[in-house]
Protein backbone atom coordinates (compact mmCIF):
# COMPACT_ATOMS: atom_id res chain seq x y z
CA UNK A 1 0.00 0.00 0.00
CA UNK A 2 1.06 3.58 -0.63
CA UNK A 3 -0.86 6.84 -0.10
CA UNK A 4 -1.89 7.14 -3.77
CA UNK A 5 -3.34 3.60 -3.77
CA UNK A 6 -5.05 4.17 -0.43
CA UNK A 7 -7.21 6.96 -1.88
CA UNK A 8 -7.35 5.33 -5.35
CA UNK A 9 -5.67 8.34 -6.91
CA UNK A 10 -5.67 8.85 -10.65
CA UNK A 11 -3.33 11.82 -10.87
CA UNK A 12 -3.02 14.04 -13.91
CA UNK A 13 0.14 13.58 -15.97
CA UNK A 14 3.40 13.86 -14.05
CA UNK A 15 5.76 16.68 -15.00
CA UNK A 16 9.38 17.55 -14.46
CA UNK A 17 10.98 20.16 -12.23
CA UNK A 18 14.61 20.47 -11.25
CA UNK A 19 16.34 20.30 -7.89
CA UNK A 20 19.80 21.89 -8.22
CA UNK A 21 19.64 21.07 -11.92
CA UNK A 22 18.72 17.42 -11.40
CA UNK A 23 15.37 16.35 -12.83
CA UNK A 24 12.67 15.41 -10.32
CA UNK A 25 9.20 14.18 -11.18
CA UNK A 26 6.16 15.87 -9.64
CA UNK A 27 2.41 15.25 -9.70
CA UNK A 28 -0.07 18.05 -10.38
CA UNK A 29 -1.08 19.90 -7.22
CA UNK A 30 1.83 18.67 -5.13
CA UNK A 31 3.83 21.19 -3.16
CA UNK A 32 7.60 21.51 -3.45
CA UNK A 33 7.92 19.52 -0.22
CA UNK A 34 5.61 16.70 -1.35
CA UNK A 35 7.54 16.21 -4.59
CA UNK A 36 10.88 16.25 -2.79
CA UNK A 37 9.66 13.70 -0.22
CA UNK A 38 8.53 11.46 -3.09
CA UNK A 39 12.03 11.77 -4.57
CA UNK A 40 13.47 10.66 -1.23
CA UNK A 41 14.82 14.11 -0.34
CA UNK A 42 14.05 15.20 3.23
CA UNK A 43 16.38 18.19 3.65
CA UNK A 44 16.95 21.10 1.27
CA UNK A 45 18.52 23.89 3.19
CA UNK A 46 21.25 24.52 5.75
CA UNK A 47 20.92 26.93 8.63
CA UNK A 48 22.51 30.38 8.84
CA UNK A 49 24.50 29.75 11.99
CA UNK A 50 25.59 26.14 12.21
CA UNK A 51 25.03 25.03 8.61
CA UNK A 52 22.78 22.21 9.79
CA UNK A 53 20.38 20.45 7.39
CA UNK A 54 16.65 21.17 7.60
CA UNK A 55 13.48 20.16 5.77
CA UNK A 56 9.82 19.82 6.69
CA UNK A 57 8.93 20.20 10.35
CA UNK A 58 5.39 21.57 10.88
CA UNK A 59 4.08 20.92 7.36
CA UNK A 60 1.45 23.70 7.58
CA UNK A 61 3.36 26.95 7.10
CA UNK A 62 3.95 27.88 10.74
CA UNK A 63 7.59 27.00 11.46
CA UNK A 64 9.53 28.24 8.36
CA UNK A 65 11.99 25.36 8.69
CA UNK A 66 11.38 24.16 5.12
CA UNK A 67 12.62 27.32 3.36
CA UNK A 68 13.86 26.79 -0.18
CA UNK A 69 14.73 28.79 -3.30
CA UNK A 70 12.07 28.51 -6.01
CA UNK A 71 12.78 30.09 -9.42
CA UNK A 72 15.48 32.31 -7.89
CA UNK A 73 13.22 33.52 -5.05
CA UNK A 74 14.79 32.44 -1.75
CA UNK A 75 12.98 31.68 1.52
CA UNK A 76 9.81 30.15 0.09
CA UNK A 77 8.02 27.67 2.34
CA UNK A 78 8.28 24.32 0.54
CA UNK A 79 5.20 22.99 2.38
CA UNK A 80 2.97 25.70 0.87
CA UNK A 81 4.27 26.39 -2.64
CA UNK A 82 2.60 24.29 -5.36
CA UNK A 83 4.88 23.16 -8.18
CA UNK A 84 4.44 24.04 -11.83
CA UNK A 85 6.14 22.32 -14.77
CA UNK A 86 9.69 23.52 -15.27
CA UNK A 87 10.08 25.07 -11.81
CA UNK A 88 13.71 25.31 -10.71
CA UNK A 89 14.20 24.40 -7.05
CA UNK A 90 17.53 25.14 -5.45
CA UNK A 91 18.72 24.00 -2.05
CA UNK A 92 19.34 27.02 0.10
CA UNK A 93 22.34 27.92 2.23
CA UNK A 94 22.02 30.38 5.09
CA UNK A 95 19.81 33.35 4.30
CA UNK A 96 19.47 32.35 0.64
CA UNK A 97 20.88 35.74 -0.38
CA UNK A 98 24.55 34.78 -0.21
CA UNK A 99 25.12 33.76 -3.81
CA UNK B 1 -28.44 50.22 1.89
CA UNK B 2 -26.69 46.89 1.31
CA UNK B 3 -27.27 43.92 3.59
CA UNK B 4 -24.84 43.50 6.50
CA UNK B 5 -21.58 41.71 5.75
CA UNK B 6 -19.37 39.27 7.64
CA UNK B 7 -15.77 38.30 6.99
CA UNK B 8 -14.93 34.79 8.24
CA UNK B 9 -11.21 34.10 8.56
CA UNK B 10 -10.46 30.38 8.27
CA UNK B 11 -12.39 27.71 6.35
CA UNK B 12 -12.00 24.87 8.82
CA UNK B 13 -14.92 23.40 10.78
CA UNK B 14 -15.57 26.54 12.87
CA UNK B 15 -15.37 28.96 9.94
CA UNK B 16 -17.53 26.76 7.72
CA UNK B 17 -20.23 26.28 10.35
CA UNK B 18 -20.35 30.02 11.03
CA UNK B 19 -20.41 30.88 7.33
CA UNK B 20 -23.35 28.55 6.68
CA UNK B 21 -25.31 29.67 9.74
CA UNK B 22 -24.88 33.36 8.94
CA UNK B 23 -25.46 33.06 5.18
CA UNK B 24 -28.67 31.09 5.76
CA UNK B 25 -29.92 34.08 7.77
CA UNK B 26 -29.37 36.72 5.14
CA UNK B 27 -25.82 37.85 5.94
CA UNK B 28 -23.44 38.43 3.05
CA UNK B 29 -20.36 36.36 3.95
CA UNK B 30 -16.81 36.50 2.64
CA UNK B 31 -14.96 33.33 3.66
CA UNK B 32 -11.21 33.95 3.58
CA UNK B 33 -8.73 31.07 3.76
CA UNK B 34 -5.07 30.42 2.97
CA UNK B 35 -5.62 26.98 1.45
CA UNK B 36 -6.62 26.31 -2.16
CA UNK B 37 -9.73 24.51 -0.86
CA UNK B 38 -11.99 24.71 2.17
CA UNK B 39 -11.61 22.23 5.04
CA UNK B 40 -8.86 23.55 7.29
CA UNK B 41 -6.38 21.09 8.74
CA UNK B 42 -8.98 18.58 9.94
CA UNK B 43 -10.65 18.30 6.53
CA UNK B 44 -7.50 19.01 4.50
CA UNK B 45 -8.13 17.83 0.95
CA UNK B 46 -5.74 16.24 -1.53
CA UNK B 47 -4.94 18.65 -4.39
CA UNK B 48 -7.54 18.13 -7.16
CA UNK B 49 -4.77 17.31 -9.67
CA UNK B 50 -3.98 14.18 -7.66
CA UNK B 51 -7.35 12.73 -8.64
CA UNK B 52 -8.16 11.03 -5.34
CA UNK B 53 -11.29 8.94 -5.85
CA UNK B 54 -11.53 7.85 -2.20
CA UNK B 55 -10.10 10.78 -0.18
CA UNK B 56 -12.26 9.65 2.75
CA UNK B 57 -9.75 6.82 3.35
CA UNK B 58 -7.57 9.42 5.09
CA UNK B 59 -10.41 11.15 6.94
CA UNK B 60 -12.83 11.03 9.82
CA UNK B 61 -16.44 12.21 9.87
CA UNK B 62 -16.46 12.33 6.08
CA UNK B 63 -20.23 12.70 5.84
CA UNK B 64 -20.13 15.82 7.97
CA UNK B 65 -17.53 17.22 5.59
CA UNK B 66 -19.65 16.37 2.54
CA UNK B 67 -22.61 18.21 4.02
CA UNK B 68 -20.49 21.27 4.84
CA UNK B 69 -18.85 21.25 1.40
CA UNK B 70 -22.14 20.86 -0.47
CA UNK B 71 -23.88 23.61 1.45
CA UNK B 72 -20.90 25.91 0.91
CA UNK B 73 -21.02 25.22 -2.85
CA UNK B 74 -24.74 26.00 -2.92
CA UNK B 75 -24.18 29.34 -1.20
CA UNK B 76 -21.24 30.22 -3.44
CA UNK B 77 -23.31 29.44 -6.55
CA UNK B 78 -26.20 31.51 -5.20
CA UNK B 79 -23.84 34.42 -4.54
CA UNK B 80 -24.60 34.55 -0.82
CA UNK B 81 -21.04 33.49 0.07
CA UNK B 82 -17.83 34.65 -1.55
CA UNK B 83 -15.00 32.14 -0.92
CA UNK B 84 -11.52 33.65 -1.23
CA UNK B 85 -8.89 30.87 -1.41
CA UNK B 86 -5.09 31.32 -1.22
CA UNK B 87 -5.60 34.45 0.87
CA UNK B 88 -3.16 34.68 3.76
CA UNK B 89 -4.54 37.12 6.33
CA UNK B 90 -1.84 39.11 8.10
CA UNK B 91 -3.85 41.81 9.90
CA UNK B 92 -7.38 42.91 10.79
CA UNK B 93 -8.06 46.53 11.67
CA UNK B 94 -10.94 48.74 12.64
CA UNK B 95 -11.75 51.66 10.36
CA UNK B 96 -14.16 54.05 11.94
CA UNK B 97 -16.81 53.02 14.42
CA UNK B 98 -18.31 49.92 12.88
CA UNK B 99 -16.22 48.83 9.90
CA UNK B 100 -13.47 46.24 9.89
CA UNK B 101 -10.80 45.70 7.26
CA UNK B 102 -9.13 42.34 6.70
CA UNK B 103 -5.70 42.50 5.05
CA UNK B 104 -4.45 39.45 3.15
CA UNK B 105 -1.57 38.45 0.89
CA UNK B 106 -2.28 36.56 -2.28
CA UNK B 107 -0.75 35.54 -5.58
CA UNK B 108 1.83 32.80 -6.26
CA UNK B 109 4.50 34.73 -4.40
CA UNK B 110 2.17 36.04 -1.71
CA UNK B 111 3.20 39.57 -2.52
CA UNK B 112 -0.10 41.00 -3.76
CA UNK B 113 -2.40 42.77 -1.36
CA UNK B 114 -6.11 42.06 -0.90
CA UNK B 115 -8.54 43.83 1.42
CA UNK B 116 -11.99 42.80 2.59
CA UNK B 117 -14.30 45.25 4.36
CA UNK B 118 -17.04 43.96 6.64
CA UNK B 119 -19.40 44.91 9.46
CA UNK B 120 -18.28 41.92 11.55
CA UNK B 121 -15.36 39.51 11.62
CA UNK B 122 -15.23 35.94 12.84
CA UNK B 123 -11.78 34.68 13.78
CA UNK B 124 -11.67 30.95 13.06
CA UNK B 125 -7.92 30.72 12.69
CA UNK B 126 -7.50 27.30 14.31
CA UNK B 127 -4.42 26.03 16.06
CA UNK B 128 -1.06 24.44 15.46
CA UNK B 129 1.00 21.78 17.07
CA UNK B 130 3.10 22.20 20.18
CA UNK B 131 6.41 20.31 20.22
CA UNK B 132 8.76 20.36 23.18
CA UNK B 133 12.49 20.15 22.40
CA UNK B 134 14.76 17.13 22.95
CA UNK B 135 18.26 16.31 21.68
CA UNK B 136 18.10 15.68 17.94
CA UNK B 137 14.67 17.22 17.29
CA UNK B 138 16.06 19.46 14.53
CA UNK B 139 17.20 16.50 12.39
CA UNK B 140 15.48 16.09 9.03
CA UNK B 141 13.06 13.20 9.41
CA UNK B 142 11.72 14.58 12.69
CA UNK B 143 8.35 16.17 11.86
CA UNK B 144 5.35 17.23 13.87
CA UNK B 145 2.64 14.57 14.12
CA UNK B 146 0.13 16.93 12.56
CA UNK B 147 2.64 17.89 9.87
CA UNK B 148 3.09 14.26 8.83
CA UNK B 149 -0.69 13.99 8.64
CA UNK B 150 -1.06 17.23 6.68
CA UNK B 151 1.53 16.14 4.10
CA UNK B 152 -0.24 12.80 3.80
CA UNK B 153 -3.76 14.27 3.47
CA UNK B 154 -2.80 17.11 1.14
CA UNK B 155 0.11 15.75 -0.91
CA UNK B 156 -0.44 11.99 -0.55
CA UNK B 157 3.17 11.50 0.53
CA UNK B 158 5.01 9.83 3.39
CA UNK B 159 8.21 11.16 4.95
CA UNK B 160 9.90 7.75 5.04
CA UNK B 161 9.33 4.02 5.43
CA UNK B 162 9.61 3.40 9.16
CA UNK B 163 8.04 5.81 11.60
CA UNK B 164 7.85 6.28 15.34
CA UNK B 165 4.90 8.38 16.52
CA UNK B 166 5.56 9.97 19.89
CA UNK B 167 4.67 12.64 22.41
CA UNK B 168 1.30 12.97 24.03
CA UNK B 169 -2.29 13.71 23.12
CA UNK B 170 -5.23 12.31 21.18
CA UNK B 171 -3.78 13.38 17.79
CA UNK B 172 -1.13 10.64 17.98
CA UNK B 173 -3.74 7.91 17.39
CA UNK B 174 -5.08 9.06 14.00
CA UNK B 175 -1.53 9.95 12.92
CA UNK B 176 -0.16 6.48 13.76
CA UNK B 177 -3.08 4.63 12.17
CA UNK B 178 -3.11 6.98 9.15
CA UNK B 179 0.61 6.51 8.44
CA UNK B 180 0.21 2.73 8.81
CA UNK B 181 -2.82 2.60 6.50
CA UNK B 182 -0.86 4.59 3.88
CA UNK B 183 1.93 2.01 3.88
CA UNK B 184 4.46 3.18 6.46
CA UNK B 185 5.76 0.74 9.03
CA UNK B 186 4.90 2.30 12.38
CA UNK B 187 7.56 0.88 14.66
CA UNK B 188 6.05 2.31 17.83
CA UNK B 189 3.46 4.65 19.31
CA UNK B 190 5.03 6.30 22.35
CA UNK B 191 2.79 8.29 24.70
CA UNK B 192 3.97 9.81 27.95
CA UNK B 193 0.40 9.62 29.27
CA UNK B 194 -1.84 6.62 29.70
CA UNK B 195 -5.30 6.81 28.13
CA UNK B 196 -6.45 4.44 30.89
CA UNK B 197 -6.30 7.48 33.14
CA UNK B 198 -9.59 8.40 31.49
CA UNK B 199 -11.26 5.61 33.38
CA UNK B 200 -10.77 7.71 36.47
CA UNK B 201 -12.63 10.53 34.77
CA UNK B 202 -15.83 8.70 34.17
CA UNK B 203 -17.98 11.84 34.24
CA UNK B 204 -16.29 13.45 31.22
CA UNK B 205 -16.32 10.12 29.41
CA UNK B 206 -19.95 9.31 30.19
CA UNK B 207 -20.89 12.61 28.58
CA UNK B 208 -19.24 11.56 25.30
CA UNK B 209 -19.83 7.86 24.58
CA UNK B 210 -18.91 8.55 20.93
CA UNK B 211 -15.37 9.34 22.05
CA UNK B 212 -15.12 5.97 23.82
CA UNK B 213 -16.14 4.22 20.60
CA UNK B 214 -13.65 6.34 18.63
CA UNK B 215 -10.84 5.36 21.03
CA UNK B 216 -11.72 1.67 20.79
CA UNK B 217 -11.64 1.93 16.99
CA UNK B 218 -8.09 3.28 17.09
CA UNK B 219 -7.01 0.52 19.48
CA UNK B 220 -8.28 -2.07 17.00
CA UNK B 221 -6.45 -0.45 14.10
CA UNK B 222 -3.19 -0.25 16.05
CA UNK B 223 -3.47 -4.00 16.72
CA UNK B 224 -4.24 -4.75 13.09
CA UNK B 225 -1.17 -2.83 11.92
CA UNK B 226 0.90 -4.45 14.69
CA UNK B 227 1.93 -1.09 16.15
CA UNK B 228 3.73 -1.53 19.44
CA UNK B 229 2.43 0.91 22.03
CA UNK B 230 4.61 2.28 24.80
CA UNK B 231 2.59 4.14 27.44
CA UNK B 232 4.27 6.18 30.20
CA UNK B 233 7.22 6.42 27.81
CA UNK B 234 8.93 9.38 26.22
CA UNK B 235 11.42 10.09 23.44
CA UNK B 236 14.74 10.95 25.07
CA UNK B 237 16.74 11.67 21.91
CA UNK B 238 16.71 11.45 18.13
CA UNK B 239 19.90 10.17 16.47
CA UNK B 240 21.49 10.64 13.07
CA UNK B 241 24.15 12.63 11.24
CA UNK B 242 22.43 14.35 8.31
CA UNK B 243 19.02 12.79 8.88
CA UNK B 244 17.14 10.71 11.41
CA UNK B 245 18.33 7.12 11.88
CA UNK B 246 16.93 6.10 15.27
CA UNK B 247 15.33 7.34 18.46
CA UNK B 248 15.87 6.44 22.10
CA UNK B 249 12.74 6.02 24.18
CA UNK B 250 12.50 5.38 27.90
CA UNK B 251 9.88 4.70 30.54
CA UNK B 252 8.75 7.41 32.95
CA UNK B 253 8.41 7.03 36.69
CA UNK B 254 5.34 8.18 38.57
CA UNK B 255 6.75 11.69 38.94
CA UNK B 256 7.32 12.09 35.22
CA UNK B 257 11.09 11.48 35.31
CA UNK B 258 12.94 9.21 32.90
CA UNK B 259 13.92 5.84 34.38
CA UNK B 260 17.51 5.49 33.11
CA UNK B 261 17.57 1.67 33.10
CA UNK B 262 14.69 1.52 30.61
CA UNK B 263 16.24 3.24 27.59
CA UNK B 264 15.83 1.44 24.30
CA UNK B 265 16.84 2.39 20.78
CA UNK B 266 14.35 2.10 17.92
CA UNK B 267 15.53 2.30 14.31
CA UNK B 268 13.38 4.64 12.19
CA UNK B 269 13.70 7.24 9.44
CA UNK B 270 10.71 9.28 10.61
CA UNK B 271 9.69 10.59 14.00
CA UNK B 272 6.24 12.18 14.09
CA UNK B 273 6.10 14.01 17.39
CA UNK B 274 3.63 16.29 19.16
CA UNK B 275 2.76 17.44 22.68
CA UNK B 276 -0.68 18.93 22.16
CA UNK B 277 -1.96 22.00 20.35
CA UNK B 278 -1.86 25.77 20.68
CA UNK B 279 -4.43 28.30 19.43
CA UNK B 280 -3.56 30.88 16.76
CA UNK B 281 -4.26 34.19 18.52
CA UNK B 282 -2.25 36.74 16.50
CA UNK B 283 -5.18 38.46 14.77
CA UNK B 284 -7.22 38.60 17.98
CA UNK B 285 -4.30 40.01 19.90
CA UNK B 286 -3.59 42.68 17.27
CA UNK B 287 -7.26 43.73 17.40
CA UNK B 288 -6.97 44.12 21.15
CA UNK B 289 -9.16 41.14 22.06
CA UNK B 290 -8.69 39.68 25.52
CA UNK B 291 -6.54 36.55 25.41
CA UNK B 292 -6.66 34.30 28.50
CA UNK B 293 -3.49 32.24 28.81
CA UNK B 294 -3.07 31.00 25.25
CA UNK B 295 -6.70 31.23 24.01
CA UNK B 296 -9.01 34.02 22.84
CA UNK B 297 -11.65 34.86 25.46
CA UNK B 298 -15.26 34.66 24.26
CA UNK B 299 -18.69 34.99 25.87
CA UNK B 300 -21.64 32.59 25.50
CA UNK B 301 -22.34 33.99 22.01
CA UNK B 302 -18.68 33.49 20.97
CA UNK B 303 -18.14 37.25 21.03
CA UNK B 304 -14.70 38.59 21.91
CA UNK B 305 -14.60 41.73 24.04
CA UNK B 306 -13.96 43.85 20.92
CA UNK B 307 -17.23 44.99 19.28
CA UNK B 308 -17.85 43.37 15.91
CA UNK B 309 -15.30 40.59 16.46
CA UNK B 310 -16.35 36.99 17.16
CA UNK B 311 -14.08 33.93 17.58
CA UNK B 312 -14.77 30.19 17.33
CA UNK B 313 -12.94 26.89 17.17
CA UNK B 314 -9.38 26.12 18.29
CA UNK B 315 -8.47 29.81 18.57
CA UNK B 316 -10.69 29.96 21.66
CA UNK B 317 -9.20 26.77 23.13
CA UNK B 318 -8.25 23.36 21.77
CA UNK B 319 -11.17 20.97 21.53
CA UNK B 320 -11.37 19.27 18.15
CA UNK B 321 -13.67 19.50 15.16
CA UNK B 322 -17.03 18.76 16.81
CA UNK B 323 -16.53 21.56 19.33
CA UNK B 324 -15.38 23.87 16.51
CA UNK B 325 -18.55 23.10 14.55
CA UNK B 326 -20.75 23.86 17.56
CA UNK B 327 -18.93 27.12 18.34
CA UNK B 328 -19.01 28.20 14.70
CA UNK B 329 -22.72 27.51 14.46
CA UNK B 330 -23.43 29.58 17.58
CA UNK B 331 -21.20 32.41 16.34
CA UNK B 332 -22.91 32.48 12.94
CA UNK B 333 -26.37 32.71 14.52
CA UNK B 334 -25.24 35.35 16.99
CA UNK B 335 -23.66 37.44 14.23
CA UNK B 336 -26.79 37.20 12.04
CA UNK B 337 -28.99 38.45 14.86
CA UNK B 338 -26.63 41.20 16.06
CA UNK B 339 -26.03 42.56 12.54
CA UNK B 340 -29.80 42.70 12.05
CA UNK B 341 -30.03 44.76 15.21
CA UNK B 342 -31.67 42.02 17.27
CA UNK B 343 -30.67 40.37 20.52
CA UNK B 344 -30.24 36.68 19.74
CA UNK B 345 -32.24 34.06 21.63
CA UNK B 346 -29.81 31.46 23.06
CA UNK B 347 -32.66 28.93 23.05
CA UNK B 348 -32.33 28.87 19.26
CA UNK B 349 -28.91 27.23 19.57
CA UNK B 350 -29.56 25.15 22.70
CA UNK B 351 -28.39 21.86 21.14
CA UNK B 352 -25.10 23.38 19.97
CA UNK B 353 -24.62 24.97 23.39
CA UNK B 354 -25.08 21.59 25.09
CA UNK B 355 -22.52 20.04 22.72
CA UNK B 356 -20.16 22.91 23.44
CA UNK B 357 -20.51 22.49 27.21
CA UNK B 358 -19.91 18.73 27.11
CA UNK B 359 -16.96 18.93 24.76
CA UNK B 360 -15.28 21.70 26.74
CA UNK B 361 -15.56 19.50 29.84
CA UNK B 362 -14.28 16.52 27.89
CA UNK B 363 -11.24 18.37 26.57
CA UNK B 364 -10.47 19.81 29.99
CA UNK B 365 -10.14 16.15 31.06
CA UNK B 366 -8.06 15.41 27.95
CA UNK B 367 -5.70 18.24 28.85
CA UNK B 368 -5.14 16.97 32.37
CA UNK B 369 -4.56 13.36 31.23
CA UNK B 370 -2.30 14.21 28.30
CA UNK B 371 0.03 16.67 30.00
CA UNK B 372 3.67 16.38 28.90
CA UNK B 373 5.93 14.62 31.45
CA UNK B 374 6.47 16.91 34.41
CA UNK B 375 10.28 16.83 34.19
CA UNK B 376 10.73 16.84 30.41
CA UNK B 377 13.12 19.80 30.54
CA UNK B 378 15.69 17.72 32.47
CA UNK B 379 16.27 15.67 29.31
CA UNK B 380 17.16 18.74 27.26
CA UNK B 381 20.96 19.04 27.20
CA UNK B 382 22.64 22.48 27.18
CA UNK B 383 23.73 21.87 23.57
CA UNK B 384 20.19 21.12 22.32
CA UNK B 385 18.90 23.85 20.01
CA UNK B 386 15.58 25.04 21.45
CA UNK B 387 14.82 27.97 19.09
CA UNK B 388 15.01 26.36 15.67
CA UNK B 389 15.09 29.62 13.67
CA UNK B 390 17.79 31.45 15.61
CA UNK B 391 19.60 28.25 16.69
CA UNK B 392 19.61 29.16 20.37
CA UNK B 393 20.80 26.29 22.59
CA UNK B 394 19.12 25.43 25.88
CA UNK B 395 22.31 26.40 27.69
CA UNK B 396 21.93 30.01 26.57
CA UNK B 397 18.36 30.13 27.88
CA UNK B 398 19.46 28.65 31.20
CA UNK B 399 22.30 31.15 31.44
CA UNK B 400 19.91 34.04 30.75
CA UNK B 401 17.78 32.89 33.67
CA UNK B 402 20.57 31.94 36.07
CA UNK B 403 23.21 34.60 35.38
CA UNK B 404 21.24 37.48 33.91
CA UNK B 405 18.01 37.28 35.90
CA UNK B 406 15.56 36.72 33.03
CA UNK B 407 12.21 35.70 34.49
CA UNK B 408 9.80 35.82 31.55
CA UNK B 409 9.71 34.88 27.88
CA UNK B 410 10.16 38.44 26.66
CA UNK B 411 13.37 38.98 28.63
CA UNK B 412 14.72 35.57 27.58
CA UNK B 413 14.02 36.58 23.98
CA UNK B 414 15.82 39.92 24.31
CA UNK B 415 18.86 38.28 25.91
CA UNK B 416 19.15 35.18 23.72
CA UNK B 417 17.19 35.88 20.47
CA UNK B 418 15.00 32.81 21.21
CA UNK B 419 11.74 33.62 19.41
CA UNK B 420 13.11 36.40 17.19
CA UNK B 421 13.38 34.36 14.00
CA UNK B 422 11.07 33.50 11.12
CA UNK B 423 8.39 31.76 13.16
CA UNK B 424 8.36 34.53 15.81
CA UNK B 425 8.43 32.09 18.71
CA UNK B 426 5.41 30.07 17.64
CA UNK B 427 7.42 26.84 17.70
CA UNK B 428 9.92 27.50 20.50
CA UNK B 429 7.60 29.36 22.92
CA UNK B 430 6.49 26.38 25.03
CA UNK B 431 9.98 24.83 25.02
CA UNK B 432 11.77 28.02 26.01
CA UNK B 433 9.19 28.73 28.73
CA UNK B 434 9.63 25.22 30.15
CA UNK B 435 13.42 25.44 30.18
CA UNK B 436 13.39 28.95 31.62
CA UNK B 437 10.84 27.89 34.22
CA UNK B 438 8.50 30.77 33.38
CA UNK B 439 4.91 30.99 32.25
CA UNK B 440 3.97 30.40 28.64
CA UNK B 441 1.94 33.37 27.52
CA UNK B 442 0.41 33.95 24.10
CA UNK B 443 3.00 35.59 21.90
CA UNK B 444 2.42 39.25 20.98
CA UNK B 445 3.08 39.72 17.30
CA UNK B 446 1.99 42.77 15.34
CA UNK B 447 1.28 40.75 12.18
CA UNK B 448 0.12 37.19 11.74
CA UNK B 449 2.68 36.47 9.00
CA UNK B 450 5.61 38.15 7.26
CA UNK B 451 4.49 41.06 5.05
CA UNK B 452 6.47 42.58 2.15
CA UNK B 453 7.37 46.17 3.05
CA UNK B 454 5.75 47.48 -0.15
CA UNK B 455 2.43 45.90 0.81
CA UNK B 456 2.70 47.30 4.31
CA UNK B 457 3.46 50.79 2.98
CA UNK B 458 0.40 50.80 0.72
CA UNK B 459 -2.03 49.15 3.16
CA UNK B 460 -5.05 51.32 3.80
CA UNK B 461 -4.72 53.40 0.64
CA UNK B 462 -7.58 51.68 -1.18
CA UNK B 463 -11.04 53.23 -1.16
CA UNK B 464 -13.68 51.67 1.02
CA UNK B 465 -15.69 49.94 -1.69
CA UNK B 466 -17.39 46.83 -0.37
Amino acid sequence: MNPLDLVRAEPGPAFTVTLDGREVEALPGQTVAAALWTAGVTSWRTTRGEGRPRGIFCGIGVCFDCLVTVNDRPNQRACLVPLRPGDAIRTQEGTGHDE
Amino acid sequence: MSEPSLAVIGAGPAGLAATLAAAARGIRVTLIDSAPEAGGQFYRQPAPGLGARRPQALHHQWRTWERLRDRLRTHVRAGTVRHLTDHHVWFVERRGAARLTVHALTGPEQAEAAEVHADAVLLATGGYEKVLPFPGWTLPGVVTAGGAQAMLKGGLVLPGRTAVVAGTGPLLLPVATGLAAAGATVAALVDSADPAAFVRRSRALAARPDKVVEGAGYAGRLLRHRVRTFLHHTVVAAHGAERLEAVTVAALDRNGRVRPDTRRRLDCDTLAVGHGMLPHTDLADALGCRVDGTAVHVDDEQRTDVPGVWAAGETTGIGGSALSLAEGHIAGRSIAARLAGRTPDPASWAAAARTRERLRAFFAAVDSVYAPPAHWAEQVTDETVVCRCEEVPAGAVREAVRELGAGDLRTVKLLTRAGMGWCQGRVCGPGVAGIAGCEQSAGRRPFARPVPLGVLARAGESEESA
